[in-house]
């Protein structure tokens, strides 16, 4: 029987090139990224890059995570207050 | 059977330059390659194209070649990532700032472009070093390459020119005008030169020991070094002839990613990286760019250079009248690269050379060829 | 900092479950290490608790994660594993932990190796826009809280698993503009007939169809192109005879999984080009190191899950309690390989990618670059050198397989880090309290 989690679920903030976004608590980084409709990197040649392979491998999500660069957005829990930006 | 005016054994860096620059005078030349073109000690080390002062004949012969390098950089194609970022000699102490100045006057004195930074011109220059280092000597044309692709440059420059490469065989053996490989094909060479890095299989008599260092390449954090950074203790650890060293050696490529070097021991050790090793150099890289620490590794590799016991390269005549080496380079390969094919060409028809060829002689180890003959 | 174990498990997914379960449960004294924050692995990743979603409760994985949970045994996570020698008794393992920026080390007496599949990515124009995900890398961002209501999504490539995440997508509330599937029709029908020696898995088949009730399912096509400025807008097809568009947000598209063995190949286990070789109880060709699940072979679930416990049966000496496992296990994985035959890839899949097409997307090397390298004698090695294919962060794990496809290549040298860590993992000196320092003049912007 398929259950519902019901609309309690808890939200954090998380900040996306500087926008607020919304996201439900316990989830992953990248999928703010995606929900935002924002890049995670630019790759080599210039072309806008996001997460490809969802666990960790493709190191394409990689993006600045409070100030810290090449960090995998697919491997980070959401936290109140994070701030991701597109990393060049 | 085939005849060549020269066959060269080893298309490492040395080797294909070898057959580039006796190619490009006429020669009929053949290269022979067990294994990865460019793939062993060339395709190991860090691409420092440097002038290195620890003998007079070394400031020469690297002074000359890094010249030819950058007469060369317009005809490298992209891949080769040629830049002129330059190299700081950083002190570490008053004692080595002394040896700052001492430096520029013999850079000076040769001819070579460098002037002498103070603290703060350094702290400038570079502000990822930590604080309280007293000074640098820059040398601004310095470079920084990708060696594999140099490599495969001048092989295929020389296969334009109608050089014929021997893939995925090695030699068994090369004397008096004969080359013969490992599936039994014989090679008729007018004159042979041994290129073959540390494999000294058919040069026993080359007293050469493998020197195994480490490197780290880091993923792309551009801008926070310019230049090449080498602290003025990596001439001690590459004189050291014996026992293990680190020195401080970081590198900015072309692609953002910073290598990290340098190490060196002598022994009997596999390619294996040793993690104690490692964390030596590591933390006297960290003593000098404390940001190091938090920047990703992203690969760690080991490589051997080819070590002579006087620190000079082996290029020249042997006792076979057909038979050339081009040996020995230790970290020098990449640099020396051009200007040891020259000495190679040199030696096989007398062309001109701005240098004096006789302190690379093969047969200063004379007494060592004695015993083996 | 070390700790010591008799065994310690990589990987807890399924096989890894089962493994430190078996082996807990016979009093040994048991680590089970995985990357993410909690157990599951790929297939039973936990699901981001969300308002709009139904989830499915999925009974075995709930009674093997609550198995685990009464066995004993230690579950460390967001441990991954970077360096590990099993050359000595006992054996020692590195894992970095990002959340305290620290190396630690893991002492073994046996090692059980659960490391999982990952997906193979096949290059074609348009696959780095951003909208294009492997098929399960879809489903892992969805669960991890990717909202694809509404979206329209074309799912493509191979395998049953297209079928599973069309039907959890669906459910996720996307649209399913089609599931393409590459193998021929002829080649699955006669695949099902052996469906019907197998009935569990007939029944798991039909409830997926009823599920995707009126999403076309296509055989014998697949992606030739992604259109779009900038992202996704649309997907062209090929069957072999003529092309088509279809208009779509997402492109979920994934050519069979491939074993993640590079940590057996670490430690020097022999690896043939199906996956690592192990013996009748999962024993790998190093003493002491055991290899259970996808690593072995893509094999699925329920195969990984009996590996798995043999694996922990047989590394706590219980050899004939492992001994009666065997038959089902080899019975499972001789029903997967039949599977395999009728989902192999097809010709075409090799003719995709054009001359600018990237196919290392570390570090945009192109389908002409790599292609200058192939002679007679030229492999990974020469590829690697001279276009920097492989060289990148994810250290060939998205190009090999692909280049494997292409070329024929097999990458079979790893050397360790077998992850990017930091520099400070190396040395001496660990970061500060409060983790990074930043460099000055980074090229980031603001």
């Amino acid at each position: 029987m398929p259950e519902r989690s019901g609309s309690s679920a808890k939200a954090v903030t998380v900040y996306v090139n500087g926008e607020p976004v919304l996201v439900t608590q316990g989830s992953m980084l990248a999928a703010a990224l995606l929900n935002a409709g924002a890049a995670c990197r630019v790759s080599e040649s210039g072309e806008a890059r996001t997460a490809l392979c969802g666990m960790g491998i493709c190191f394409e999500c990689r993006a600045i995570v409070d100030g810290v660069s090449h960090q995998r957005t697919c491997q980070i829990v959401c936290c109140e207050g994070m701030r991701v930006q597109t990393q060049r | 059977m085939e005849t060549f005016d020269v066959v060269i054994l080893g298309a490492g860096i040395v080797g294909a330059a070898c057959a580039h620059e006796c190619a490009s005078a006429g020669m009929r030349v053949g290269v022979v390659e067990p294994g990865v073109p460019a793939g062993a000690a060339s395709a190991a080390g860090m691409g420092h194209l440097v002038v290195m002062d620890d003998s007079p004949a070394q400031l020469a012969l690297s002074h000359y070649s890094r010249e030819l390098w950058r007469d060369l950089r317009n005809a490298l194609p992209s891949g080769v990532e040629y830049e002129e970022c330059g190299t700081l000699w950083i002190a570490a102490d008053a004692e080595e700032m002394a040896e700052v100045f001492s430096k520029q006057q013999r850079y000076l004195r040769s001819g070579i472009v460098c002037e002498a930074f103070d603290e703060l011109a350094l702290r400038e220059a570079e502000p990822n070093l930590r604080p309280g280092l007293p000074g640098a000597l820059r040398v601004p044309n310095d470079g920084v390459i990708y060696p594999p692709a140099a490599g495969a440059h001048f092989l295929s420059s020389a296969e334009r020119l109608g050089a014929r490469l021997f893939r995925g065989k090695a030699a068994v053996s090369a004397a008096h005008g004969e080359v013969v490989l490992e599936d039994g094909t014989r090679l008729i060479a007018g004159r042979i030169v041994i290129a073959t890095g540390v494999d000294t299989r058919l040069c026993r008599w080359l007293n050469l020991r493998p020197r195994k260092g480490h490197l780290v390449i880091t993923d792309r954090y551009p801008g926070i070094i310019r230049h090449q950074l080498v602290e003025l203790g990596y001439l001690k650890s590459a004189h050291n002839l014996d026992g293990d060293s680190v020195a401080f050696n970081l590198q900015p490529r072309k692609t953002g990613q910073l290598l990290v070097g340098s190490s060196r021991q002598f022994g009997a050790l596999g390619t294996k990286a040793e993690p104690e090793v490692l964390r030596r150099m590591l933390d006297r890289a960290n003593e000098y760019v404390p940001a190091l620490r938090s920047l990703l590794a992203v690969r760690v590799w080991t490589g051997f250079r080819a070590a002579t016991p006087d620190k000079l390269p082996l290029i020249g005549p042997t006792t076979d009248p057909s038979v050339l080496v081009a040996m020995g380079f230790e970290g020098l390969g990449i640099t020396n690269a051009p200007a040891a094919a020259r000495l190679v060409l040199h030696h096989l028809t007398g062309a001109h050379l701005p240098i004096d060829p006789t302190p690379f002689l093969p047969n200063r180890t004379r007494a060592l060829e004695a015993q083996y003959a | 900092m070390s700790l010591s174990f008799d065994i310690v498990v990589v990987g807890a997914g399924p096989a890894g479950l089962a493994a430190a379960t078996a082996a807990a449960a016979a009093g040994r004294h048991v680590a089970l290490l995985d990357e993410n924050p909690q157990e599951g692995g790929q297939i039973w990743r936990s699901a981001v608790a969300s308002p709009y979603t139904a989830r499915a409760k999925d009974s075995t994985k709930a009674r093997s994660i609550a198995r685990f949970r009464a066995s004993g045994a230690t579950l460390f996570s967001g441990r991954q594993v970077v360096d590990a020698d099993a050359s000595n008794r006992p054996g020692r393992l590195d894992a970095w932990v990002a959340s305290t920026q620290r190396l630690e080390t893991f002492i073994f007496e046996q090692l059980i190796l659960a490391t999982g599949a990952r997906e193979r990515f096949l290059p074609f124009p348009g696959w780095t826009l951003p909208g294009v995900f492997g098929a399960g890398g879809l489903q892992a961002l969805v669960r991890g809280g990717y909202d694809v209501r509404g979206k329209r999504v074309a799912v493509a490539g191979t395998g049953p698993l297209l079928l599973a995440v069309a039907a959890h997508l669906k459910q996720d509330g996307a649209e399913i503009a089609l599931i393409a599937e590459q193998a021929p029709l002829r080649r699955l029908a006669s695949f099902g007939l052996t469906l019907f020696s197998h009935p569990a898995k007939f029944l798991q088949g039909i409830r997926l169809r009823a599920e995707l009730a009126g999403v076309a399912y296509r055989t014998g096509c697949w992606p030739v192109a992604v259109e779009g400025d900038g992202k996704v807008s649309g997907v062209r097809f090929s069957d072999g005879r003529r092309t088509w568009a279809e208009h779509c947000d997402l492109l979920a598209c994934g050519f069979h999984l491939v074993p993640n063995s590079e940590l057996a190949m670490l430690l020097g286990c022999k690896v043939a080009e199906i996956g690592v070789e192990v013996g009748e109880d999962q024993q790998t060709s190093v003493p002491s190191v055991y290899c259970a699940g996808e690593p072995t072979g893509i094999a699925g679930v329920d195969a990984a899950v009996l590996q798995g416990e043999i694996a922990g049966l047989a590394a706590s000496g219980q050899a004939v309690a492992a001994a009666r496992i065997r038959g089902k296990r080899d019975a499972q994985i001789a029903f997967t390989r039949a599977m395999d035959r009728a989902f192999a890839l097809r010709d075409e899949l090799r003719t995709l990618p054009e001359q600018d097409t990237i196919v290392c997307r570390c570090e945009d090397v192109r389908f002409a670059q790599v292609q200058e390298q192939v002679n007679p004698h030229s492999g990974w090695t020469d590829a690697k050198l001279q276009t920097r294919c492989g060289m990148g962060a994810c250290q060939g794990r998205i190009c090999g397989p692909a280049l494997n496809v292409l070329f024929g290549w097999r990458n079979t040298s790893v050397r360790p880090p077998i992850f990017p860590i930091p520099v400070a993992a190396l040395c001496s000196t660990p970061l500060s309290a409060d983790g990074i320092e930043i460099p000055v003049l980074q090229e980031n912007p603001q």
